[in-house]
């Protein structure tokens, strides 16, 4: 079964359970090893649909404060790729939802497209999503992925010309990612009008299930999109609550917070 | 716009827009595609419309100061062994090259209908000629600038903001240009709509390399004429110092197709090349994707950006312009790297021998030549130097750093008869 397969069949058993499916977000590694696993678990555990892994890059210019603070203390405290996936592969061997990997361009193709792609499969994630590699420059990157049988889901913006919606539209596997907002992860809150138009233009183009991402922060944000798109996608809310505390409790605040939004991803 | 299109290695035959040889492209997220293609295009359109390129050319002239002097620096020439021109950006308004792609870009931040222009700055002079122009065109700005860069170009600092900008200093990462860089992209997705993007240097997405390559290329357009006349002929070689790359490529743009003239960019080799304290992204990087596009980036194993270091400001940047890359890459260009010791020299002497304060960065390659120039170039050698800016904001740095006894502490002491 590919990647691409896996994800389906996940937004495909949140949708006749009436529900958006749930997408969250951690950056493997952080706080630290042991305390990332545990969180990654809690949150399967919790009720995520689908995991997206982020691996750190010192550089990420699409995230805001929490995300950069995350990445930066893992990186300084020298926990490098390896250790990154092994975190993953870890916490999510048992195989009930799909994860796929969250970095940048610079960090896949440093290692050369081909190596990423087979540490990734062997870690045992789904799919990748490089927020700064539009679809124009993808193609190695996507021959490369589908070597190893994983999705590449691209992310789409309102601001995105019709011919660069077609060109997602074609490309991503998985799912596509709606930017919810112009601007960084953690910030502010989902835009609902360009939003619900740009979920509205990609449904014309595909069957692909369309997530919306960047500034769902708790229940109600989580509520109001799944009114209109097929997933829902959390990071900096949960980033937070791995933040806000002892890293002994981390994992019980991530779980408290994925059973609130998955609440939320329940369809009137 | 030629350039632009240059063919690629390996599989594909066809040039692909926005490439030089391997290097280049538009890694950027997806909100921004199309602020780029608006770019382009507005770009596109006013390269050639008359009126646009008329009172591009009366800015030039009559407000920022163009043509500006190639002059004949017969002491550095005596004591480099080479005969040594400077061309000399220092004199041209706000004090360095940065204002002849600045003008361009605000002309089309005009044109584009945008309020507002972002802009990143390393050692300040980029984000003095943005705060200059917007002030000009009545342009809301807001500067990136990192809070060790905040601190060691503090004149900049407050010229920008009598200048009307706001100056945002950037403590994330190592705290230079190349955060103030990555809060710059985040300021640019959050307001596209509204924002222009103005880059300062020869890199970032497709197509500010190339849009900045040739708003700077009247530096060599200039010097070329102006060489023929006062010198007769061709330079052997023209040098100009590399951060990002702008200054450099505006002083090679018009040299490119012509082989008897050697290109020589100076990198800031910091402590040394290898020593892991350098800015020598040339001497020391690999292939990788930094702020946009595809060139020679300082990264580890692991893809992680490596910090640079540098004494100057402007050259303290962990990347280099996709162009350069090519030209280093393909042999056309030759990167070579002056340390900070090497850039102190060239700084002392250019004061002494011409009466002239640089910058911190032409300085570099003033301090290359007189040190190494001779060995690459032979003996008697005709070159010209870019002097890509004055050294105004540098004289504080430059004296604490190298420790000088320029008698500082003796005009300034409380009581002078003491």
């Amino acid at each position: 079964m590919s990647g691409a397969d896996r994800i389906a069949a996940a937004f495909a058993r949140a949708d006749g359970e009436g529900r958006a499916a749930l997408v969250v977000y951690l950056t493997a590694g952080y706080p630290d090893p042991d305390t990332s696993r545990a969180c990654l678990r809690a949150a399967v555990d919790a009720g995520a649909d689908v995991v997206e892994v982020g691996l750190p890059f010192s550089d990420p210019i699409m995230d805001g404060p929490v995300i950069q603070a995350a990445n930066q203390t893992v990186l300084d405290a020298g926990v490098g790729l390896e250790e990154q996936l092994a975190v993953a592969r870890d916490a999510l061997a048992g195989g009930e939802v799909p994860a796929v990997a969250m970095t940048y361009v610079t960090v896949a193709d440093t290692r050369g497209y081909a190596r990423f792609a087979a540490d990734c499969r062997a870690a045992g994630l789904d799919g990748v999503i490089l927020p700064d590699l539009p679809v124009g420059e993808s193609a190695a990157w996507r021959a490369a992925a589908a070597a190893e049988g994983l999705a590449t889901v691209f992310l789409a913006s309102s601001v995105s010309a019709d011919e660069r919606l077609d060109a997602i539209a074609t490309a991503s596997a998985g799912w596509i990612y709606a930017i919810g907002l112009l601007g960084v992860t953690g910030v502010d809150a989902v835009d609902a009008t360009p939003t619900r138009a740009l979920v509205e233009r990609l449904r014309a183009r595909t069957a692909t299930p369309v997530a919306v991402g960047i500034g769902v922060r708790d229940r109600a944000t989580a509520q109001d999109v799944a009114a209109y798109a097929d997933g829902v996608i959390v990071g900096s809310a949960l980033l937070r609550a791995v933040a806000d505390g002892d890293p002994a409790g981390a994992p019980d605040r991530v779980a408290a917070l994925v059973a609130d939004l998955r609440a939320g991803t329940v369809r009137p | 716009m030629s350039a632009t299109t240059t063919p690629v290695d390996g599989a594909q035959d066809e040039p692909r827009e926005g490439y030089f040889g391997p290097f280049g492209g538009q890694f950027v997220p997806e909100s921004l595609s199309g602020a780029l293609t608006e770019l382009a295009d507005a770009w596109r359109t006013a390269a050639e419309d008359a009126a646009f390129l008329d009172e591009l050319d009366q800015l030039r002239r009559t407000y920022g100061g163009r043509p500006t002097p190639l002059y004949r620096a017969e002491r550095l020439s005596a004591e480099a062994g080479l005969e040594v021109w400077l061309k000399r950006e220092d004199l041209a308004h706000t004090g360095s090259h940065k204002l002849n792609n600045v003008v361009g870009q605000a002309l089309l931040t005009r044109r584009m209908g945008k309020p507002r222009v972002i802009a990143e700055t390393g050692a300040g002079q980029h984000g003095v000629a943005t705060a200059t122009a917007a002030a000009l065109f009545g342009l809301d700005c807001t500067v990136y600038m990192g809070a060790e860069d905040c601190r060691r170009q503090r004149l900049n600092v407050v010229r920008m903001q009598l200048l009307g900008a706001e100056v945002v200093p950037v403590e994330s990462g190592t705290r230079t240009l190349k955060d103030a860089i990555n809060e710059a992209m985040r300021d640019w997705v959050t307001n596209v709509d509204t924002t222009h993007y103005l880059i300062g240097s020869a890199m970032g997405p497709h197509p500010f390399p190339t849009l900045v390559r040739e708003l700077q290329k009247v530096i060599s357009v200039e010097m070329r004429t102006q060489f023929a006349a006062q010198a007769g002929g061709l330079p052997d070689a023209v040098v100009a110092c590399v951060g990002g790359g702008s200054n450099a490529i505006g002083a090679f743009a018009d040299w490119i197709d012509e082989p008897a003239v050697r290109l020589i960019g100076v990198e800031a080799a910091g402590e040394g090349v290898g020593s892991g304290r350098s800015a020598a992204t040339l001497s020391e990087g690999r292939e990788a994707v930094l702020h946009g596009s595809r060139s020679i980036v300082l990264v580890d194993d692991e893809g992680q950006v490596r910090p640079a270091h540098s004494v100057s400001a402007g050259l303290d940047y962990p990347g280099v312009g996709p162009e350069h890359a090519w030209l280093a890459s393909s042999g056309r260009g030759e990167y070579v790297g002056a340390t900070d010791d090497d850039a102190l020299h060239g700084f002392r002497r250019t004061c002494e021998l011409e009466g002239i304060i640089p910058a911190l960065e032409p300085a570099h390659a003033v301090g290359w030549l007189l040190r190494h120039g001779r060995d690459l170039l032979g003996d008697g050698a005709r070159l010209i130097l870019n002097m890509s800016g004055r050294g105004d904001k540098d004289v504080d740095e430059v004296v604490r750093v190298a420790g000088w006894d320029v008698g500082v502490e003796r005009a300034f002491r409380a009581d002078p008869s003491a």
